[in-house]
């Protein structure tokens, strides 16, 4: 009932807790692509990160969290996520995430309907997932709309920035929403640009265009780079394709999402400083646009200078936050592979942290433990890599938040399966 | 069936078949009844396997999970002529001649077997000329068999041996249907054809699948079922056909006579109702399984396991009373109605129990780390106080599997003449940061992450971007 009653007060608002906590003892991951600090400490006050590594005073009235033993960390970023939009995908009636049957698609503003209510986000939480991208899919064109950043926190108060990106198929995924090809699309996009820029001249009384008015209006702050496009490409044409807009559009902030053949032409992306949310550890060809994945994509685009974070886009089991942990150890693991390129544990860690919030522009707010960032803290019993590893306790904007989920409260009624004096419905 | 037998049942129908030239009626009435379970062949796609060569091996120097739930450190175990020949401590005698790999820091587990996987019938690439799993034309396809749509030239075959470990893993139609049809058991290695990859004398399953996709699937055709009681009223009308089936060619071939007409759909129901074809069940729903459990008695059949079953944890007294395991994933839930009330503690709760529990993929992705699954699994029983040994719950990927697939007398453990499907392991097999550095498949390596060599390539990749890299 402690519990509850926690949860409940929790869920009543969502206030930037004031107060001033320091965090000892600990293991310190800072987020940036740092090795960890033993016997670190955090210090977050006023919803806010003050400091965080070794020899960091503690603050006169602090209240001291005794770390001894565990991890502290950023909480997780997780860059590509239907959180908030979707509370099933075998349930219809809860997804929100592709539009079907509207007029309208880059004008979609997902942070008008984010559900804090859905099981998922509780859940995902207690995995150490803080921060979230909600991205919307394509539906009426290829363009899925404008997506939000989000906190995963117990409260009612979802948003962090909303239309934070643009998102856009220019891959095989483009075909069935931009016209059936990948060069209609490119048509499609061009189009979609040319009425961005110049809305005056733009064709949106032709009853045929796929383009309104409100999306081309919402295409404006991409073009003058005011909002990063992140565009889902797979195969080297394809990032080549994407990479070209630039030419056209030197303002354009492009994000490559996706990306499992970027390692065949990693100078390039390099050079064009475009950052990248990988498919984080797809080797399969699930698609022709995906012949040369390899594990070693990750590692081979960061070696090459690219900015690179991890997402469970290509990612089969399910669209849970909570693998970005064990995907990012995977690309830990395959160091030790002959032949195979991975990442050391400060750069892996920080695929899912800070790099995430970079490639959007945000690292200067979320996803690491430096001043200034988001109090999003995570204390861990062992290595947060680590397959055995789970939060113990959690921070968002310098809140604690509850560590209980319908999955919590599913286990504890059925760790005895069996039924007592009366039916488990009277079990809580 | 041992190819004598099989022999035989050839040598037996050309027989008849000589006698029915010369005198047709009189003499099919007059002709002695072939004995049970012989009036046709059971086995026409006969596996063509064969155990690759090897050199007598000892491991030596590492910590070895047996499979079956015991632990040895700094243990020795030796195989040879394609069989594992012992197992045992540091002080176990290494027989001359023997190729001596040392273990030091490093598990020995037996191979890892997938109980639900697809490769080869929804291999990669994912195109629709490939996309053989489903025989969604009819809620009940009994008599359709995987081993007909898997595609050997599946990539992810070589994912699940070189970064899973796999070296055995059972390919079952998918869920569309109620009774989707036969599924196929296949030893981890590449071959030109189907039959060289199958598992030889490994029983064959059934499967069947409840609740939302054949409601879903036959409902929006406007076809029965659309609904769970008639997922149940078209299994069980199913079922008394199968048994009047069997009742007509137990007759025949214990009494000879005009043999019944061959129904390939009802070959394979009655093949379950003799206990001769295992019933792998996809179901989600606790309320479902017990609806399952009790038609399984009405018709007299068993329920080997049942896939996915992530409510399992609800009703782990009763799988553990009617003997079925649950092949479980270590923490899907939440994608469909009949997954949201799945939990990470699902296969612990099921071992506090004391019933029946494997780890399963029912993914190309997932099968490359059933391990680590395994490790998750684990570890979130241990936050909910329940202890369970790494050795235990190695049993999730070994002999629990085996017994689900009725193969445990010939893999599944390292125990002395069983097959020799071996991985040692870089690390301890339940840390993210642990590989496989070496298979071995009845005793032949055929994965070795220092040897470029011993990285298979299939006819799929060969010549494409990406060919031969580390994967």
């Amino acid at each position: 009932m402690k519990h509850l009653l926690l949860a409940a007060a929790a869920l009543i608002a969502a206030p930037l807790s004031a107060e001033t906590i320091a965090i000892t003892g600990g293991t310190v991951a800072i987020g940036d692509g740092s090795q960890p600090i033993r016997g670190g400490t955090v210090v977050i006050a006023n919803g806010r990160v003050v400091a965080a590594g070794a020899g960091v005073a503690v603050p006169a009235g602090a209240r001291v969290v005794d770390a001894t033993g565990k991890w502290v960390s950023p909480g997780i970023v997780a860059p590509i996520s239907t959180l908030g939009i979707v509370d099933g995908y075998g349930m219809n009636e809860t997804n929100d995430a592709r539009t079907k049957g509207s007029p309208f698609s880059a004008a979609i503003d997902v942070s008008t309907s984010i559900n804090t209510s859905g099981q998922g986000i509780a859940t995902e939480r207690s995995s150490g997932t803080t921060r979230a991208f909600v991205v919307p899919a394509a539906g009426n064109t290829m363009f899925g709309g404008q997506g939000a950043v989000i906190d995963l926190g117990a409260d009612v108060d979802p948003v962090t920035k909303p239309r934070a990106f643009q998102y856009v198929e220019l891959g095989e995924d483009a075909g069935d929403h931009g016209g059936g090809t990948r060069p209609a699309a490119h048509v499609l996009l061009r189009a979609a640009l040319a009425a961005a820029q110049n809305p005056a001249q733009a064709g949106w009384l032709d009853k045929d265009s796929l383009i309104t008015k409100q999306d081309a209006l919402a295409l404006g702050p991409v073009i003058r780079g005011t909002m990063p496009l992140l565009v889902h490409v797979e195969r080297v044409a394809d990032i080549r394709a994407a990479l070209a807009l630039k030419a056209d559009y030197p303002a354009i902030k492009l994000v490559l999402v996706g990306a499992t053949e970027g390692w065949r032409i990693a100078d390039q992306i390099a050079a064009a400083k475009v950052p990248v949310i990988a498919a984080a550890i797809t080797d399969l060809p699930e698609r022709f646009e995906t012949l040369a994945a390899t594990q070693s994509n990750v590692g081979r685009l960061t070696k090459a200078g690219v900015l690179v974070a991890i997402s469970n886009v290509d990612a089969s089991e399910g669209p849970y936050e909570s693998y970005l942990t064990q995907f990012a150890g995977n690309l830990v693991a395959i160091t030790r592979i002959p032949g195979a390129t991975g990442l050391d544990w400060g750069q892996a860690f920080a695929t899912i942290t800070s790099k995430p919030a970079e490639t959007i522009g945000m690292g200067g707010e979320i996803g690491s433990l430096r001043p200034g960032r988001h109090a999003d803290v995570v204390i861990w019993d062992g290595d947060p890599l680590e397959i055995a590893s789970a939060p113990v306790a959690i921070w968002i904007d310098g809140v604690a938040q509850p560590m209980t989920s319908r999955q919590t409260r599913l286990r504890d009624r059925y760790l005895d399966p069996t039924e007592k004096a009366l039916p488990k419905a009277y079990e809580y | 069936m041992s190819n004598k037998l099989t022999l035989a049942i050839v040598v037996a129908l050309s027989l008849a078949a000589c006698g029915q030239a010369a005198k047709p009626r009189s003499a099919a009435s007059d002709a002695p009844p072939p004995g049970k379970g012989k009036g046709f062949n059971h086995d026409p796609f006969p596996s063509t396997y064969h155990a690759y060569p090897g050199v007598p091996t000892a491991l030596v120097g590492a910590t070895v999970y047996d499979g079956e739930g015991s632990r040895i450190d700094n243990g020795t175990v030796l195989f040879a002529d394609g069989k594992v020949t012992a197992v045992g401590g540091a002080d176990l005698a290494i027989p001359a001649g023997s190729t001596v790999i040392d273990g030091k820091g490093k598990w020995v587990t037996p191979g890892v077997i997938d109980i639900h996987s697809h490769l080869g019938d929804y291999p990669s690439p994912g195109v629709q000329a490939l996309s053989d799993g489903n025989e969604a034309t009819g809620p009940v396809t009994a008599d359709v068999w995987a081993e007909h749509s898997v595609w050997p030239q599946d990539p992810g075959f070589s994912r699940a041996l070189a970064n899973g470990g796999v070296t055995t893993l059972q390919i079952l139609p998918g869920s569309a249907n109620l009774m989707g049809g036969r599924s196929v058991l296949l030893k981890n290695v590449y071959a030109r054809t189907a039959q060289g990859m199958k598992f030889p004398g490994a029983p064959y399953g059934l499967k069947m699948a409840c609740g939302e996709n054949p409601k879903r699937v036959y409902g929006s055709k406007g076809r029965q079922p659309s609904t769970r009681m008639g997922n149940i009223a078209v299994d069980r009308q199913t079922w008394a056909k199968a048994a009047e089936y069997k009742r007509k060619w137990d007759k025949y071939e214990e009494k000879g006579g005009e043999p019944p007409a061959r129904d390939i759909a009802m070959d394979t129901l009655m093949g379950v109702l003799s206990g001769e074809i295992l019933i792998q069940n996809h179901c989600y729903r606790a309320d479902e399984m017990a609806n399952v459990i009790d038609m399984s008695k009405e018709f007299g059949y068993h329920v080997s396991a049942f896939h996915h079953a992530v409510e399992a944890y609800k009703i782990a007294d009763l799988l553990k009373a009617n003997g079925v395991c649950a092949s479980v994933w270590a923490d899907w839930y939440g994608f469909k109605m009949e997954s949201y009330d799945g939990i990470p503690e699902n296969l612990a709760i099921l071992q506090k129990a004391g019933a029946c529990v494997t780890i399963h993929s029912d993914d190309q992705n997932g099968i490359q780390r059933l391990n680590q699954e395994a490790g998750k699994a684990l570890a979130s029983g241990r936050r909910a106080g329940i202890e369970i040994s790494d050795e235990l719950a190695w049993t999730w990927l070994a002999i629990a599997p085996a017994k689900a697939l009725g193969i445990a007398d010939k893999t599944g453990s390292l125990k002395a003449g069983k097959m020799a499907d071996v991985v040692l392991w870089n690390g301890n097999p339940f840390s993210v940061y642990t590989r496989p550095e070496k298979v071995w498949i009845d005793g032949a390596m055929l994965y070795d992450a220092y040897n470029p060599k011993l990285r298979p390539i299939s006819d799929f990749e060969l010549g494409q971007p990406g060919e031969g890299d580390v994967k």
